[in-house]
């Protein structure tokens, strides 16, 4: 047979492809494979680093003119933090928030092309992929946190800048980021068209960001609406960032409670993500 | 023993059956192609071949390997390039093809020589660092067969290969198609709406229609087997599935190929 010699190479490949089951080369090659997809999408937004300028538009309009207005009139009562001090923690919320609820636009997209295919039909386990993802937007959360600490030093908000304090602000991001996305990512698996998504975003994210803390504490809310934002994984991320960003920041729940939360709401969406991802294929 | 074994294969979308009872054999190192109208069920038989899309009833074997069962196992085996756009536009070629060599764990030291030399194979490598939206369309599809080839697989699904390329483009893919097969010894199924495309590169073809097999054969046995002069496949295909070549798909299937092709050309 002619093709003897390639044969018997692509037996070696295959063997060493399926070797390598025992936990530990297993876990480092999930984590290799998680950082290839999120160090992918880090790479396109290298490429073309202007969606970040456009995306700092909002949260500085935010800052700049809704919060020194209410910062003036005092409407807002926040006990003896400065209004755009509480704010500024909310606003990053915000816009973390804002950029990963349409994470799933992109997920569709790579469907309707055949991107995600190619993805699928790769030995990578489906949780990498989610949870690369995930992370990718995790680093775009990162890129608004700078602007927004940018944004709140011109104002004169006082910040915290231990280093403690700030790699609790990157994982509170990236937690926050990692949740949205992948929450984005499961309505995407749900509704699969484009057109859909976008109508179901925009009805998600407005009482999302509304139904938190984020620009007002929740104590002065109707007691509906209390419920609905004590269920809202945003409103822990408001409260942990509020803690750690600024100098002399509180907490309403505790660092404890609030990475908890985040934490096992992040879990839950990445593992119902990674059993509906597949299903996009279809 | 066949390289790819289907027994039964079956997929049903609620009352639709879009692929009934599949049976087939295909030999190590064939060339085959799998053809038929819209609807026929050739994309959906890939699907199934490839994992993305579990079977209702039936099921097949690659290299030994049960798709249901073995999906693991099957997709390190197999290299798949859909009917769609594949390559992210937004990165350089070889940034897709070194995300490819790293997902399929090629040796570290390895993945740098294999993502050149297929550069260097599918005739990209001037274009390796521009990003993959300024390539044309033939190029598009060479990386995207590139991308698939990295791990060397034993068995490559080519999804209308040459859609929506002009004739040079197709050419050049075509070309590239055979001696990749020539030089790695690997199975390669295609499906295709252009019997041309068929007749000169498949050994083996194999026709759908409305999700069954209807007939199977090399090109020449198939043309022989309606007699006459100056048969050609596209002949033998008019024959089995009584439609002919312009049946045109859903709007949503020709929304997707204008767009890609659009995207493509």
């Amino acid at each position: 047979m002619k093709q003897g010699g390639h044969a018997g190479q692509f037996a070696v490949s295959a063997e060493q492809a399926l070797d390598g089951t025992d936990p530990l080369s297993f876990l480092v090659r999930y984590v290799g494979r998680t950082l290839t997809i999120a160090g992918m999408e880090a790479r396109k937004l290298l490429h073309d680093p202007t969606e970040l300028l456009t995306r700092a538009v909002q949260p500085a309009l935010w800052l700049l003119v809704f919060g020194q207005v209410f910062t003036r009139i005092r409407a807002i009562p926040t006990g003896s933090m400065r209004y755009i001090d509480f704010m500024a923690p909310g606003i990053l919320s915000q816009s973390v928030l804002f950029i990963a609820i349409f994470y799933g636009i992109s997920v569709i997209w790579e469907r309707d092309l055949g991107i995600l295919h190619k993805f699928l039909v790769s030995p990578t386990p489906r949780s990498a992929l989610v949870v690369g993802k995930a992370i990718s937007a995790g680093l775009r959360g990162l890129a608004q946190a700078i602007i927004v600490y940018l944004l709140a030093v011109l104002l004169g908000v006082g910040m915290d800048w231990r280093p403690l304090p700030l790699l609790g602000v990157l994982l509170a991001v990236m937690l926050g980021a990692g949740f949205f996305s992948t929450f984005s990512l499961v309505i995407a698996c749900l509704v699969k068209t484009r057109e859909r998504f976008m109508g179901i975003g925009q009805i998600l994210t407005m009482p999302l960001f509304f139904a938190s803390n984020a620009i007002y504490p929740i104590s002065i809310m109707p007691r509906w609406l209390q419920v609905i934002s004590h269920a809202n994984p945003l409103t822990y991320q408001v409260d942990a960032l509020r803690f750690l960003m600024l100098s002399g920041g509180t907490t309403s729940y505790g660092l404890g409670m609030d990475f908890g939360v985040l934490l096992v709401a992040t879990t839950l969406v990445v593992a119902l993500g990674s059993r509906l991802y597949p299903t996009l294929a279809t | 023993m066949p390289i790819l074994e289907l027994r039964g294969l079956t997929r049903k979308f609620a009352a639709l059956v879009a692929v009934n009872g599949l049976c087939l054999s295909i030999q190590r190192g064939e060339m085959f192609g799998l053809l038929g109208p819209n609807g026929a069920g050739k994309s959906t038989t890939i699907k199934m071949l490839t994992t993305l899309l579990p079977p209702t009833a039936g099921t097949a074997l690659v290299d030994g390997f049960d798709i249901v069962h073995k999906a693991g196992a099957v997709r390190r085996i197999i290299g798949y390039v859909p009917q769609m756009l594949s390559a992210d536009g937004t990165l350089t070629g070889r940034e897709n093809l070194l995300v490819f060599a790293r997902l399929y764990d090629l040796p570290r030291g390895e993945r740098r020589e294999r993502v050149e030399a297929a550069l260097g194979f599918m005739g990209l490598a001037e274009a390796a660092d521009k990003q993959v939206r300024q390539y044309s369309g033939g190029m598009i599809r060479r990386l995207e067969i590139a991308q698939s080839m990295l791990h060397r697989p034993r068995v490559l699904f080519l999804d209308e290969p040459t859609v929506g390329l002009d004739p040079a483009a197709r050419r050049a893919v075509w070309d590239h198609i055979e001696e990749l097969r020539s030089r790695t010894g690997a199975t390669i199924i295609l499906t295709t709406h252009q019997m041309e495309e068929a007749d000169s590169l498949c050994d083996r073809i194999a026709i759908m229609h409305t999700g069954n097999l209807v007939t199977e054969g090399t090109p020449g046995e198939l043309k022989a087997s309606l007699g006459g002069r100056g048969t050609t496949l596209d002949d033998v295909f008019i024959h089995f599935t009584g439609s002919n070549l312009e049946t045109g798909g859903t709007y949503r299937e020709t929304r997707r190929t204008r767009r890609s092709v659009r995207r493509l050309g």
